[in-house]
């Protein structure tokens, strides 16, 4: 090595932490994953859990059937834990938990796997996700009611800060906000109002001194997007680093500036991953990078990059190796590290800046005028927002304005070799769940019942009494409690919510509303109704557990626009309650929409049970990520249309879907 | 029929689609079917109770507060919950169901969500038609509506008991007081009862305007303002004891009867009037003509008189001008 390349290289800042979402199957097929991922150069580990995991459901539940393994991996005990964390020395990792809901829970089995281990918990590093706002706003993995998740996300707050110093207790999620259509500012503005609704929380409890306010304060951290615009995602996170340090000074009185560090992790953007042209989704990763790396000043502290086929299924370990590999090109060999800030001093930059920032904070001042965050969620004031500027996106996409290369722009295409071949995309074993569950019935057949019973009790108890519930949890995690136990608890306790879906008050541009597609789809659902003697009603809705309502909302409000009658069932539901659903409401169709793999078993049980209840007649179109192997299956099944991220053009879905009602007995 | 009143499911659900047919032929089918249930029908029936207030003052998450109480002593609901439909494009999102969702997969509980169409109101055409087939196969029938100033008396008109749900801190109050809608609810309740004093106030505030108003008192019920919170449960079963009492207060004092009778008026003439305008009714002397001739026919049911005196209409319509 020549001294001009040796002194460059001992003048690098040193590099974020690199890591890849993922997680599936099992505990011990993750953790070879996670091993094997170590082995390439991935500095940290981001764990997914599967959906009944994230619920607060064990893998027997019926509410998980078809969802376990699917989306992550799943968790029900601390032999689950163990076997995830197998060989990897937690006192030295740095892991990354998508956990939210459950996450005191899985918190606390973290902690017991590694004091099994023989590890240190005071030496723990990671994160818990823990933003519960944003579940009820776009992700919809939520359990409990607002009042009671707060208290829970500082009932960790309050323990890491002492027990497990290095822990980031909860990662504020602007992540979500822009997947589901956010405007930069929107994002910008409710991350912070829900840090506020946090820290709010925190500095009201008795057992958290004054002093201590500084240093929780220093370990608040954020998970940003980071969308195609990168030089406007570059001024978001410089505005959202300038914000954070005075709202810290000002509102929280934290005078050491380090403390004041706005730090925070990034994914980029899923939600301009194109199905069609997918390998076109590599450089957009690549792009989408540069925007929460260019800058020093605000740069990511750890990233993680989608694969560029995630918009087909789930990635294979090849696909993500290649999402790894961009970042380890970005920080050792391109010269990103061996400057100052980029962008200080420059006028352009600095006037954006500004501009975002004086926005975010009037829209900051608003939410935190009706109350905060949380009454921001109740009232829906945020999720209305929020469906309405994803609306006006998804028109812009319909009618050209939003040019989407591969999409509504330049169309044609070669073959793509890459998508050659039935693997293609990673599919999870249909015997993963039985399995799961054969290892959780065998846990609990040779753990001692009385220990169980004493530790939800103290849970219980603590839950009851205010106390914090996390030492009883870590107390549950080594009695051998499972997931359910522990969520059951706190339901008794807490009861269940349901977060307002947002859509019944969505308000649409006369300009974004009308098209030639809108006016001739809407003209045919008035003839279709005409035909049926009253309007075409519809039955929109997403079974199992999977939250990502954002699709199932966009075909509700645009099934209003033309014209139909939406009854918007929201996330979450079983197929028997589709079905009474569907008769009690006398719809004419039924749109169903399923993110997590499982539509094959729910969409699948939906159908039989349809049948019986003598409803066979009943078109039903299903939406979402779905492989062409499995649309068939479906198809073969008696539903009627399979969409997929590729049909944009909802007009013309609107338009279908009407043609299948006019089909359909009940025109007749 | 026999299905129906033998509370089979789907005979309910189809009787709802049937009464909402608008295709010729259909309508007259509706109304024959529906006169025939309301003869099949014992006086008084099942409780009919109307949930109305604003946006937002949790009218949903009340009433499945009230499903799980009603249900938790057997007794089964049936529910129609109006949405307003809009007015450029036709089509209308019905959210309700998503809150009530205690009966999501529960058979005593049916839930059947209505748009209002053209009507600017909390009712649509069919919600009144729907509460006679609900009646016919549930122990209670509830239609919730948003409450736009208007609707309350609207949906007065349809129910036996009307409660008006309002949340502290509501600057609504005021306008209501104004334009006389507190009234007419016979139930008042201050929802969302854990946000403590906001509520207390808003109670106060409640108790103040109906102490100025000019309720008729003649009834004997004076409407109790009752402070509930549909989060924690809290005066849930007050409420259901509210509604019981008022129904027994009803029937012992003899206004049950001319409450209906009242409603059967309202819907008779605004139904002749939506369907014939006023050129239609003048036909029939008028809305005052008409009313004369419901009291006229006592125990011809509510759709029997529409289509008996749609058909005189049609006849009248029919005749060349002299």
């Amino acid at each position: 090595m020549s001294d001009e390349v040796a002194g460059r290289a001992s003048k690098r800042d040193r590099p974020w932490v690199f890591r890849t979402y993922s997680g599936h199957t099992s505990a011990r097929a993750s953790n070879e994953l996670y091993r094997k991922n170590l082995a390439k150069g991935q500095t940290g580990l981001s764990v997914a859990f599967d959906l009944p995991t994230q619920t607060g459901y064990d893998s027997d539940h019926p509410l998980a059937r078809g969802e376990v393994g699917k989306v992550g991996v799943p968790i029900s005990h601390l032999e689950d834990m163990c076997a995830l964390f197998e060989s990897i020395p937690l006192e030295r990792m740095n892991t990354s938990m998508t956990i939210n809901a459950t996450a005191a829970w899985l918190l606390a089995l973290y902690v017991a796997a590694a004091e099994h281990q023989g590890a240190d918990a005071r030496l723990l590093q990671g994160t818990t996700q823990n933003d519960i706002v944003k579940e009820y706003l776009s992700r919809g993995t939520y359990v409990f009611p607002p009042e009671p998740s707060l208290r829970l996300i500082s009932d960790m707050v309050a323990y890491t800060v002492d027990a497990i110093p290095k822990w980031n207790p909860i990662n504020v999620c602007s992540y979500h906000l822009q997947e589901a259509g956010a405007t930069p500012v929107q994002e910008i503005a409710y991350a912070m109002a829900t840090a506020i609704a946090v820290l709010d929380a925190v500095r009201a409890r008795r057992d958290v001194p004054k002093e201590k306010i500084p240093s929780v304060v220093s370990r608040i951290s954020f998970f940003l997007n980071a969308g195609i615009r990168f030089i406007e995602e570059t001024c978001k996170c410089r505005a959202m680093a300038e914000l954070w340090d005075e709202i810290t000074r000002e509102r929280y009185g934290v005078e050491d500036p380090k403390a004041r560090l706005f730090r925070y992790g990034v994914q980029v953007n899923s939600l301009g991953l194109t199905e069609a042209q997918p390998e076109n989704n590599v450089i957009r990763i690549v792009l989408e990078a540069l925007g929460v790396t260019l800058s020093k000043r605000a740069r990511c502290r750890a990233l993680q990059l989608p694969a560029w086929n995630e918009a087909l299924g789930l990635p294979r370990p090849f696909d993500q190796q290649w999402s790894l590999r961009i970042q380890q090109i970005l920080a050792y060999e391109t010269d990103l590290l061996e400057y100052a800030d980029l962008f200080d001093g420059s006028p352009v930059v600095a006037a954006k800046v500004a501009e975002l920032k004086e926005s975010a904070r009037n829209e900051l001042d608003k939410v935190l005028g009706m109350g905060g965050a949380i009454a921001a969620v109740e009232n829906a004031y945020m999720k209305q927002r929020l469906v309405e500027a994803h609306t006006a996106r998804v028109r812009a996409i319909e009618t050209g304005k939003l040019p989407i290369v591969g999409v509504n722009v330049y169309q044609e295409h070669e073959p793509s070799p890459l998508l050659a071949g039935s693997q293609s995309i990673l599919t999870v074993d249909e015997s993963a769940e039985r399995e799961q569950i054969e290892r959780l019935r065998a846990f609990r057949a040779k753990r001692n019942a009385k220990d169980v019973e004493v530790a939800l009790r103290n849970l219980r108890d603590a839950a009851a009494n205010r106390t914090n519930v996390m030492p009883a949890s870590i107390g549950a995690a080594h009695s051998g409690v499972t997931t359910g136990e522990w969520a059951d608890t706190l339901r008794a306790l807490f009861g269940e919510y349901r977060a307002p879906t947002g859509v019944t008050g969505v308000r649409v541009a006369e300009g974004e509303a009308s098209s030639a597609a809108t006016d001739r789809a809407r003209a045919h659902v008035r003839r279709v109704s005409a035909q049926l003697g009253r309007p075409l009603k519809i039955l929109v809705g997403k079974p199992g557990l999977d939250g990502h309502s954002n699709g199932a909302e966009q075909i509700a409000v645009k099934a209003r626009d033309v014209g139909m009658e939406v009854v918007y069932e929201g996330i979450r539901l079983t197929p028997a309650e589709i079905v009474q659903s569907a008769r009690d409401e006398g719809v004419h169709v039924i749109g169903l929409s399923i993110l997590s793999g499982s539509h094959g078993v729910l969409v699948i049980d939906v159908m039989e049970r349809l049948r019986k209840a003598g409803l066979g007649h009943l078109p039903v179109v299903v939406g979402g990520i779905i492989p062409d192997s499995d649309a068939e299956r479906l198809r073969a099944a008696g539903v009627r249309r399979v969409y997929t991220p590729k049909d944009f053009d909802l007009a013309r879905i609107m338009e279908e879907i009407a043609e299948l009602v006019a089909e359909s007995p009940a025109a007749a | 029929m026999e299905r129906l009143l033998a509370r089979d499911r789907d005979a309910v659900s189809e009787a709802l689609n049937r009464i909402d047919d608008a295709r010729p032929g259909q309508r007259e089918k509706a109304l024959e079917l529906l006169g025939a249930l309301e003869r099949a029908a014992r006086f008084p029936g099942p409780p009919r109770v109307g949930v109305t207030g604003a946006p937002g003052a949790g009218k949903s998450s009340l009433l499945d507060a009230i499903v799980r109480t009603l249900r938790a002593s057997g007794e089964t609901l049936g529910i129609v919950a109006v949405d307003p439909s809009s007015r450029r494009t036709g089509g209308a999102l019905l959210g309700d169901r998503i809150r009530v969702r205690s009966g999501a997969s529960d058979p005593g509980v049916f839930f059947r969500s209505m748009a209002a169409r053209e009507r600017l109101g909390g009712v649509a055409d069919a919600t009144r038609p729907g509460v006679t087939v609900l009646a016919a196969a549930f122990d209670w029938v509830f239609v919730e509506t948003v409450g736009v100033g208007q609707s309350e008396t609207d949906v007065a008109t349809l129910v036996d008991t009307l409660v008006y749900v309002a949340q502290p801190g509501a600057g609504d109050l005021l306008q209501f007081m104004k334009a006389g809608i507190l009234e007419v609810p016979d139930v008042f309740v201050v929802n969302k009862a854990d946000l403590g004093a906001a509520a207390a106030r808003t109670a106060g505030e409640l108790a103040a305007g109906l102490g100025l108003g000019s309720r008729d008192t003649a009834s004997g019920w004076t409407p109790p303002i009752l402070l509930v919170s549909a989060r924690d449960g809290t005066g849930i079963s007050e409420l259901v004891e509210a509604l019981r009492a008022h129904r027994r207060q009803l029937e012992s004092s003899g206004t049950l009867e001319a409450r209906r009778a009242r409603g059967k008026e309202v819907f008779v003439q605004e139904t002749l009037e939506r369907r014939y305008g006023s050129y239609g009714t003048a036909l029939l002397s008028g809305s005052a003509g008409i009313a004369c001739r419901v009291r006229e026919a006592r125990d011809a049911s509510a759709f029997a008189l529409v289509l008996a005196l749609g058909r005189e209409i049609e006849d009248a319509l029919r005749k060349p001008l002299p």
